[in-house]
């Protein structure tokens, strides 16, 4: 596929943001409010997407799980880049050094733990909570940008304008973050993007058993674990939190394919 | 080459036993006894440090952590303080679960993706090849335990071909309880199978696009005369490795469509032996997941060294 | 060839017909949790005793479907010494299920084993007031107590003062060996147990010949199971969602009984700024019961005034007391000087009873002016911080003990409530032997707590069972928790 890919995954991106961000300022209901009596309901004019079991809107709901949704994986993403590339840069500038050796068994050590094992580890210690969720999937995502921005690396500081670089006297430090970063730093975008959309996946289930954002904060996840219970009497409960994980991944997904095909023809590799 | 697969052992040996420090330590600060969940709220202190003494939680951490690696060594995993059962037979128990699960959703992926994404690749650029990436695509983007659930509400609910969760039992025949796993096994088989759709028509465009096939193809081959004589066996050896990956991560994403489908696995078992404070079972089931994730990495990596030798030095 | 043919089919048909002729005499029970162990005497899980009470094990006395206390291995008693001394008869011709006999020393053993010093039982408390147990001859045992005590032979029924054989009791965890009409078969751990009936029981030989503990949590597949037959009833349907459905299915009968489960919204009356009668009293009206039981457990409750059953003699109705009245609330935070609304703790436990009824409570509180901070907490964390740490303000509860009004005159647990009146009551409570003075005692206790709005008290648990409607004989109400299967059968 192509760079065209972009346009759709854009659109449906931009509006999973715009729905979050504009959670913040208007839903159509209160998600804080319960209307118990009204419970339960299917779709109709006054609630587009009808109730929960508690009576809340379930519109409203969506668009502030959203917001929950891709925070959390916006901030653990932050986290893994925020770490993992400057070790990863470090590594690379002190390649097969004891430091390079240190900082890469770390990383099989971390990639050891199934992300879930990390998060089901880190709740049962602090508790459950959305701080708790970013912290698990944010140390999930260090390894994968040490691993991309070292590997990225080691092949720049072979080229010539690293050794004029060198020669000009500058240090290590110096040429990662002024030579080398710039020139991965659409490779950076790229993965970005991926690691983001595997974020909200992680985040969602997460939340579905119960290790994601706490009552009563609405997440997708926790809204298909409520619903599981009801699915006999209500499935559409069931239906659209998913519909809206899924709208969002697909659409970082199709941003992220674009985006390497776009920014960088010689990355072009389908996964 | 034995130079190589030793470094990788010993590495992988430090990473057990950091690992192994890293899971007691850290299970052991959870809050929460197991004494006091046992005996619930009427217990008193002198039954709690009776209690106590009899499962051996009165020796220092260190001691109990030495003991527990140590037995592991000998298969010996201890024995679990709610069940008061050996955890080794547990873990066994769960595993009879739990790793035919796996495997049943990795042959089903497998049997998908295969044939799929070659016949993508055979029909690059066409329609179908987009209609194929368009379904992996979102395939890749459905959260398995959604998928989970609506392969319950159609197949349980809807038309009640299959049972809404629980497992039969091995001794209930081999069918009733392949029947018990079969809607775990595609709702886990599907993202996978997606995955690796693509990850076969890549491969294999990637083949093509390598000089002795161009030659091939210059000699007169058709396009699919030349994948399955000369592309397919190359383009396997990525497939094969991420199958190799899919696995480990198999088990581990079982943990949460185990508790979709209420099958007593070991996902389920770490989730409520977390709930009992049963912190022993933890700590093994968590040490065996990490275990056979660095196994599977470790045969990955030398497998992959046999194939190409260029890797044995570099990029380690 | 042919003639073999013919006969495998009489032969089915005389099969088939026969099973069509006689009831059924195996039955599958669902349980949402599995025990962790089978030793009712070394452990607190309502599972353990869900499987074995009655059924496997039996002691000296045991719980009618009614509450009441019958004899069991007990035939009779004599109390003497003014109430200090139960002198025990034992019933003739018993033995365990592996042919032991069973006579006084096991009593001895098993009580002396609950009292020791290094006991694990979780409810060594009831044993608290026994001075000595004495062995008269095979068939008679005595129990002498500290002080005159109206409650031993209701303290002896229950699981925890089951009788075990010394020879067998270090295994009970895992192969409970018991002298009751049914014998454990097989556990299949995360799965169920299976029990046998025991053909040489001492007493009215029951009905089945087998009986299954599937264990179930998830609703969902409770639902399937059920509708597919898999299993016969669930004594403790854990979905009340689901209720109406069953009701509505002629193949079904739903059960709803009562429990000794008052659901309580726990107030931390030890520190700040619960400590004010006011702020609980605020709390105490905002709270709407109706809109709790409607969506919390769709419907399936009683709503209480203070903690008490309502299927209690000595029940009084004292909701008004604390009816729902936002306005009254407000005004009543204002009063104790918190007009800017303030912030709780609200911790809540796993089952759906708190998680779903402390989010209706949270949006209740904050239209009082009350934020609250929500944590979902286990079980395990919930014991060490919540009832032994007191580091909460509010938490949702079920005190599931009958008749445990008593918790209140004890200032060290986990409500901290200090009242020297309520414990002085209590005290003669204890030591009264007279029924209608015992009543009357009661009642002034529930008015108390009610007067010092302890605690938010919600509603009484329902008991919701859902059976196959052949199935006959299984408790309604859970006095204890118990599936006595003693009197189960199913009608033609």
């Amino acid at each position: 596929m192509s760079w065209r890919s972009i346009i759709p995954g854009a659109i449906l991106v931009f509006t999973v943001m715009l729905a979050a961000l504009g959670s913040l300022f208007w839903t159509p209901y209160d998600v804080a409010d319960l209307d118990i009596r009204n419970k339960m309901q299917t779709s109709s004019i006054e609630h587009w997407l009808g109730t929960d079991h508690f009576g809340r809107d379930i519109f409203s709901m969506l668009m502030v799980g959203a917001r929950t949704s891709i925070a959390v994986a916006l901030v653990a993403v932050g986290i893994g880049m925020g770490v993992g590339v400057p070790l990863g840069l470090f590594a690379a500038a002190r390649a097969h050094g004891w430091i390079d050796e240190l900082i890469m068994r770390g990383n099989d050590l971390v990639f050891a733990f199934p992300a879930l094992l990390i998060a089901i580890m880190i709740t049962a210690v602090f508790g459950p909570s959305a701080l708790n969720a970013i912290i698990a999937i944010g140390i999930f995502n260090i390894p994968v940008f040490a691993r991309l921005s070292r590997g990225a690396a080691l092949s720049l500081w072979t080229r010539e304008f690293i050794l004029a670089a060198k020669v000009a006297g500058k240090g290590a430090f110096r040429i990662s973050f002024e030579h080398v970063l710039p020139n991965i730093s659409n490779l950076l975008i790229v993965q970005g993007t991926i690691q983001f959309s595997l974020g909200i996946l992680a985040e969602a289930g997460l939340s579905y058993v119960g290790l994601g954002a706490q009552p009563p904060v609405p997440s997708w996840g926790r809204m298909l674990a409520e619903s599981q219970t009801l699915i006999t009497l209500a499935p559409h409960l069931a239906l659209y939190p998913g519909l809206a994980i899924v709208f969002t991944v697909l659409g970082l997904n199709l941003l992220g394919d674009g985006l390497r095909d776009w920014l960088d023809p010689r990355l072009r590799r389908e996964r | 080459m034995l130079r190589f697969v030793l470094t990788r052992l010993m590495s992988l040996l430090a990473t057990l036993v950091v690992a192994s420090c890293i899971v007691f330590f850290v299970i052991e600060v959870v809050p929460g006894d197991p004494a006091s969940f046992m005996l619930g709220i009427n217990a008193q202190p002198d039954t709690l440090a009776a209690l106590r003494a009899e499962l051996g939680l009165d020796v220092p951490k260190w001691q109990r952590y030495l003991h527990w690696t140590g037995g592991m060594l000998s298969g010996d995993f201890g024995t679990s303080y709610t069940y008061r059962t050996p955890v080794a037979n547990m873990i066994a128990d769960r595993l009879w679960i739990s790793l035919p699960l796996a495997l049943f959703a990795l042959a089903l992926s497998t049997l998908i993706a295969l044939p799929v994404g070659l016949w993508a690749a055979s029909r690059r650029g066409s329609y179908a090849d987009s209609v194929v990436m368009g379904f992996t695509q979102l395939g890749v983007a459905i959260p398995n335990f959604w998928f989970a659930l609506l392969l319950v509400m159609l197949f349980a609910i809807k038309l009640g071909w299959f049972s809404a969760g629980g497992f039969a039992g091995w001794d209930a025949g081999a069918f009733a309880a392949m029947k018990s796993l079969m809607l775990p096994a595609i709702a886990l088989a599907l993202p996978q199978a997606a995955i690796l759709t693509r990850v076969m028509r890549s491969s294999l465009l990637d083949v093509m696009n390598e000089d002795y096939i161009r030659t091939a193809r210059a000699k007169g081959l058709s396009v699919r005369q030349v994948l399955l004589k000369h592309a397919l066996r190359n383009a396997l050896i990525p497939v094969l490795t991420i199958i190799g990956l899919q696995f480990s991560f198999l088990i581990a994403g079982a943990i949460i469509i185990e508790n979709v489908f209420f099958l007593p696995g070991l996902g389920r078992l770490i989730f409520q032996s977390i709930a009992q404070r049963d912190l022993i079972v933890v700590e093994s089931v968590v040490m065996l997941l990490v275990f056979a994730v660095v196994i599977i990495t470790f045969l990955v990596d030398v497998a992959y060294a046999w194939v190409d030798p260029r890797l044995r030095q570099a990029n380690r | 060839m042919k003639l073999h043919y013919s006969l495998t089919a009489l032969v089915v048909v005389a099969v088939l017909s026969g099973s069509a002729l006689a009831a059924r005499t195996d039955v599958t029970l669902g349980m949402p949790l599995e025990p962790p162990n089978l030793d009712p005497t070394a452990g607190a899980a309502a599972a353990i005793d869900e499987v074995v009470y009655a059924n496997i094990y039996e002691g000296l006395t045991r719980f009618a479907p009614d509450g009441s206390v019958l004899p069991a291995l007990a035939k009779e008693w004599a109390i003497e010494n003014e109430g200090l001394r139960y002198v025990f008869t034992l019933h003739e011709g018993v033995s365990y299920h592996d042919g032991a006999e069973f006579n006084a020393d096991d009593v001895k053993f098993s009580l002396d084993r609950a009292m020791a010093e290094d006991s694990t039982n979780a409810q060594k408390g009831l044993f608290s007031n026994i001075d000595s147990v004495e062995v008269i001859d095979p068939l008679h045992v005595a129990v002498n107590l500290k002080q005159a005590d109206g409650s031993l032979l209701f303290n002896l029924a229950w699981g925890d003062a089951v009788i075990l054989d010394e020879a067998t009791a270090a295994d009970a965890a895992t192969n409970p060996v018991g002298t009751g009409p049914f014998i454990f078969a097989n556990w299949v751990q995360g799965d169920r147990v299976d029990i046998v009936k025991n053909p040489d029981y001492w007493g009215t030989p029951v009905q089945l010949d087998k009986a299954t503990f599937k264990f179930i949590s998830e609703p969902t597949a409770a639902f399937a199971a059920l509708m597919a037959g898999d299993v016969d009833v669930f004594p403790n349907y854990p979905a009340p969602e689901n209720l109406p459905q069953f009701d509505a299915d002629p193949r079904f009968s739903v059960v709803l009984g009562s429990t000794e489960g008052e659901t309580i919204l726990t107030m931390n009356n030890g520190s700040t700024p619960l400590n004010d009668k006011r702020v609980r009293e605020a709390i105490s009206h905002a709270i709407n019961r109706d809109e709790i039981i409607d969506g919390a457990m769709f419907g399936y409750g009683t709503p209480i005034g203070s903690h008490f059953a309502p299927h209690h003699p000595a029940y009084v109705d004292l909701t008004e007391q604390s009816a729902f009245d936002p306005e009254k609330a407000k005004e009543l935070l204002v009063e104790a000087g918190y007009s800017n609304g303030l912030t709780l703790s609200l911790k809540l436990p796993p089952p759906s009873y708190a998680r779903r009824g402390g989010e209706i409570i949270a949006a209740q509180l904050r239209d009082i002016g009350i934020e609250t901070e929500i944590e979902n907490v286990e079980w395990a964390q919930w014991i060490e911080q919540v009832f032994k740490g007191g580091d909460f303000d509010l938490t949702i509860v079920s005190h599931t003990e009958p008749l445990d009004i008593g918790i209140y005159a004890n200032p060290d647990y986990y409500f901290q409530y200090d009242n020297a009146t309520l414990q002085e009551l209590m005290d003669t409570f204890n030591v009264e032997t007279d029924t209608a003075k015992r009543e009357q005692m009661l009642r002034d206790a529930q008015k108390i707590i009610a007067d010092d709005y302890v605690n938010g008290y919600l509603f009484q648990l329902a008991k919701t069972g859902v059976a196959s409607a052949k199935l006959k004989g299984l408790w309604a109400n859970a006095p204890t928790q118990a599936n006595d299967l003693t009197g189960v059968y199913w009608e033609e």
